[in-house]
């Protein structure tokens, strides 16, 4: 899960971690009366859980309240990336000398976390690892015993050359990492961390993913989630428990597991169609799963037909077969269906099926071929 | 033979007394698979289906029951204390079911797990089935398997299910099936399993089923050129998936240019590893490679 630049500095402010002052606003008086209280130039941030918001115009630095006001009102309401800026944040503006990056991750290879740091801050840290991947330092953490002291010192010394200025690194490598490991985040990454003229180091900006699988023991950051930066049909799919993604095409599928709901979408594509979206509901066998996943693809006007693609195992065939009957009668569905149904209880669901109209597949590729077929006529 | 599990494994499920650990313990035992105990705290001195004994600890479950091997059942949250409980009790192989594990918890169980020697199958996967040898740790349904000399690994589990399906249509049984898990941190990866089936007599070729996120795919591209004899074909999911989304799996995620499924095409075709464009192709990849006309 993402959460907002603002609510991450929250965090890190609460870990220690310098940042200038900042307040989130939804419209562009707010944005004066913040500006005139600092009293001096600040910068105007949208607050859109995506990268490149800068490139997008969502940042802007504003000499006056008067300045403030306007650029918040250019910048409310924009469309960066395909999400609409509702808020924005106004944090007092920090002169820079440097930038430094610094980031903790989860590393898939290590299987540990890992802290990056690099001297060359301020531009997208994947940038510089293909341009310059000498001016990057990393550094993997055990877990069992946290970054130590030494490896966070060491670490700051390689990234500036007054002392200074490399203890108060050290001592925000180290706060990071502690927020990292708090808050069960997959990304907690400063960029740019920056050294101002006078040689302070202040985070002036602040991107930090929760890992979804935590969330369970970490209500105050379930809480942080902004719903409005999804797409209807994924808000209420996490309701009734279900995955979904929504894509662009016009093929719905409803498969049973992760990696054949993929490979459907996959099949669409190869077979000369579009794959409307991801759905996967999962192993267990509630009917109602396959209601409120028919409902789901529902929200999306651009679907013409629905494949539902079921490998029984622990979901059984029969299950998904009084779930389709009960989809078919409650939602009143105009779309053409295409079913394919194999493994546990398929002969049970082909009885129960039998008395309603719908299209046959015996396997998946000529179950994909069809939907697509139908897609076209509708 | 076959890898990881055969006729001498004896498992012990912990979590045997919840919806899903009963389900599937009754399953593994219907199969023919030595389910020799269970472990629900609290349920000690009770027995499972009139025969399995079930224990308070794991430890008791080993001391008293001989198990090898541990299925682990149990909710998300109390996953990491059981894995950690199967390793300290001397269970070489543990193959966890529970999805939904925070990845903070492997972090400190990977570890765990390496100073006690055990080895970890998953976890957020479907275990592992040996046909031949009617061992089966896990969930996977077993109507589709039949014996033969196909080495299977999978990150995905339904999947799995579909081209085992295909491979025993055209022909082709199984040595071993191995779903490794679609979370970001596993106990067993894709290399160990390769490892594995080649020195495993019984496998003459091997199936690999992969995703995108990660770099797993491209890791096992260079371990197949480099340590193996036996030809290898490939499936990759999630062609079509979007950038910076979740696809069910933890582990399935595209993050910016790094772990999109073309990386890991292009990682095995490099390799000559030949890649199915689409599933059902897969069966006659294998029955190339198998004739010698591919790699």
């Amino acid at each position: 899960m993402k959460i907002h630049e603002y609510q991450a500095k929250e965090l890190f402010r609460r870990g220690g971690i310098p940042v200038p002052r900042g307040e989130v606003v939804r419209t562009p008086d707010a944005a004066y009366d913040v500006a005139a209280a600092y009293g001096r130039p600040v910068v105007v941030k949208a607050q859109v859980l995506v990268g490149g918001r800068g490139k997008a115009g969502g940042v802007k630095l504003a000499q006056s309240a008067d300045e403030a006001k306007r650029f918040a009102g250019e910048i409310l309401g924009m469309v960066i990336k395909g999400l609409t800026v509702e808020k924005v944040l106004v944090t007092e503006a920090v002169d820079i000398a440097e930038e430094i990056y610094v980031g903790v991750v989860m590393d898939r290879k290590s299987q540990m976390p890992l802290v990056i740091a690099s001297a060359a801050g301020g531009v997208e840290i994947e940038q510089v690892a293909r341009e310059r991947p000498e001016a990057i330092r990393r550094l993997t953490v055990d877990p069992r015993y946290g970054l130590l002291a030494y490896q966070a010192r060491t670490l700051a010394g390689e990234l500036h050359g007054n002392f200074a200025v490399v203890q108060q690194i050290a001592a925000i490598i180290d706060k990071l990492y502690r927020v990292f490991e708090s808050t069960d985040a997959s990304l907690a990454e400063i960029n740019p961390l920056v050294v101002t003229p006078s040689g302070d180091v202040v985070a002036i900006d602040a991107k930090v993913n929760v890992d979804d699988n935590a969330l369970y023991r970490q209500k105050e950051l379930e809480e942080m989630r902004d719903v409005s930066a999804e797409d209807p049909g994924e808000t209420e799919a996490r309701g009734a428990d279900l995955s979904f993604v929504k894509l662009q095409g016009d093929v719905g599928c409803v498969v049973n597991g992760a990696g054949l709901a993929m490979a459907t979408m996959d099949l669409i594509k190869a077979y000369g169609g579009q794959p409307a979206n991801f759905l996967d509901i999962g192993g267990s066998s509630n009917p109602q799963k396959v209601v409120s996943a028919i409902k789901i693809i529902l929200l999306d006007r651009n679907v013409k037909s629905i494949f539902v693609n079921i490998f029984g195992g622990i979901t059984r065939c029969d299950d998904v077969a009084k779930g389709l009957v009960a989809a078919l009668k409650e939602l009143d569905l105009k779309l053409p269906l295409v079913v394919r149904l194999t493994g546990t209880n398929e002969e049970q669901a082909r009885e129960i099926l039998s008395e309603v109209r719908l299209d046959y597949a015996d396997t998946m590729d000529e179950g994909v071929k069809r939907a697509i077929e139908l897609a076209r006529q509708g | 033979m076959s890898i990881f599990v055969d006729e001498n494994t004896r498992v012990v499920v912990q979590g045997i007394t919840g919806r899903d650990g009963s389900f599937h313990a009754a399953q593994m035992l219907d199969y023919g698979t030595a389910v020799v105990s269970g472990v629900t705290p609290g349920k000690g001195g009770t027995l499972f289906r009139e025969g399995v004994p079930i224990f308070n600890t794991a430890k008791q479950a080993v001391e008293a029951t001989g198990a090898n091997a541990s299925a682990i059942y149990v909710r998300a949250s109390f996953a990491f204390d059981a894995i950690c409980e199967a390793a300290d009790a001397g269970v070489r192989l543990i193959v966890c079911i529970t999805e939904g594990i925070p990845v903070r918890d492997m972090t400190k169980a990977l570890p765990f797990l390496k100073s006690r020697g055990a080895r970890l199958i998953g976890p957020n996967c479907p275990g592992i089935i040996a046909p031949g040898k009617r061992a089966k740790v896990g969930i996977l349904p077993t109507g589709m398997f039949k014996p033969g000399s196909i080495g299977v690994v999978s990150r995905s589990g339904t999947l799995t299910y579909e081209v085992v399906f295909q491979l025993t249509r055209n022909g082709f049984g199984q040595s071993t099936c191995v779903g490794i898990g679609g979370d970001p941190l596993i106990g067993t990866n894709f290399i160990d399993a390769l490892e594995a089936f080649e020195k495993d007599p019984e496998t003459e070729a091997v199936v690999l089923i992969g995703e995108i996120g990660g770099t797993d795919e491209q890791e096992a591209a260079e371990f197949i050129a480099s340590h193996m004899r036996k030809p290898v074909v490939a499936f990759i999911a999630g062609q079509t998936a979007p950038e910076g989304k979740r696809m069910g799996h933890a582990g399935a995620i595209v993050s910016g240019a790094a772990g999109t499924a073309k990386e890991k095409i292009d990682a095995f075709a490099k390799v000559g590893v030949p890649v199915a464009p689409v599933p059902s192709d897969l069966s006659g990849l294998v029955r190339q490679v198998l004739k010698g006309r591919l790699r």
